[in-house]
């Protein structure tokens, strides 16, 4: 008994915080490994307000409509005739910027319409491929106009916005998508 | 100078790490506030499509998620195998968006509300006709910026 007694007398009662810098290294390298910085990425898409009517775009002069339709077998017409996904953006950038000035394409660019039809069948992949296309004919003459004008870097999203806006009042993007048809199965 | 040699002498050279543990648990609080817990259960399969135009999407308070895709093995039971909208942590259907975008629309600031965006994270083989319902009571709602959620695509 009274030997115990001392040596508990001689121990130091203070706790050693040695190893709580190491624990709490263990907390941080847990934390740091389980920490995913989920980055977001996708298409932005500015949808028209709704109304009960669809507009009319067979009122429009039809050089300058390109109309794209998907089926519901995920096949592509573009302007009545069977197209690939893969020549989408060429066809589409000829058609706005109409380079050798052809009757049967755009008039100028702020003339122009691509109108989207799709099936409620189409695949929702197949469907952003061809707007991813189609965007991107857009985000393409965007960044040679911005290269026209003397921006080296071309068109990006860091541009001062009377930049953009100029460049793209030049070349509007006008993407009329109409309801789709329901002759596929769901 | 033979005062300051003293004094030297005298000094214990040992740097204190008794600060180390606060440096480190400071460190600790910033990763632990940060780091954004994964909020929703995914109970769909959700494979995106592949894209090359694609945009980052800003500030995350101000994007809402909707979910489009098969109900995962466990679900498939009770809720089928058809593509079926998750928003938040539950099945719902399209007359449940409204309330959905409104329900995160009072968190959000007044002035930062015009820039709210919804991210649709769609299975790629989802059919457009569930999609475009969603489109369709996006619109009906006054949500019009909308991003189609992808993978970067390596060309």
């Amino acid at each position: 008994m009274f030997n115990k007694r001392s040596t508990r007398d001689k121990m130091s009662n203070e706790v050693n915080a040695g190893s709580m810098a190491d624990i709490a290294f263990l907390l941080l390298i847990f934390f740091l490994v389980t920490t995913t910085i989920v980055e977001d990425k996708g298409i932005r898409v500015k949808l028209p307000p709704w109304s009960e009517d669809e507009p009319d775009i067979t009122k429009l002069n039809k050089r300058n409509v390109f109309s794209v339709l998907v089926n519901a077998q995920n096949q592509l017409l573009v302007r009545n005739e069977p197209a690939a996904i893969s020549d989408l953006r060429e066809r589409a950038k000829e058609f706005i910027s109409n380079p050798s000035r052809r009757e049967d394409l755009a008039e100028k660019p702020t003339k122009a319409i691509i109108s989207l039809k799709n099936d409620r069948g189409t695949n929702y992949k197949t469907y952003v491929e061809v707007y991813n296309e189609l965007k991107g004919a857009y985000n393409d003459l965007w960044d040679e106009e911005a290269k026209r004008m003397g921006i080296d870097g071309g068109y990006n999203d860091d541009l001062p916005i009377e930049t953009r806006r100029a460049i793209k009042g030049k070349i509007p993007m006008v993407l009329s998508e109409a309801e789709p048809t329901a002759f596929g199965k769901e | 100078m033979s005062k300051f040699q003293k004094k030297r002498g005298k000094s214990n050279p040992e740097v204190s790490t008794a600060s180390l543990p606060d440096i480190i648990f400071m460190l600790l609080f910033f990763f632990m506030m940060v780091t954004v817990m994964r909020d929703a259960e995914m109970k769909l399969m959700i494979n995106t499509p592949s894209a090359s135009e694609l945009v980052k999407l800003s500030e995350k308070n101000l994007v809402n998620y909707l979910y489009i895709g098969k109900p995962v093995k466990k679900f498939q039971e009770t809720y089928g195998t058809s593509p079926r909208l998750q928003l938040g942590d539950k099945f719902s259907t399209i007359a449940d968006i409204p309330l959905f975008l409104e329900k995160h629309k009072i968190k959000v600031p007044e002035a930062k509300r015009g820039r709210i965006t919804s991210s649709l994270k769609v299975d790629g083989e989802v059919t457009m006709g569930i999609v475009q319902d969603v489109k369709t009571q996006l619109r009906k709602s006054g949500q019009l910026i909308v991003n189609y959620s992808a993978k970067p695509r390596n060309e």
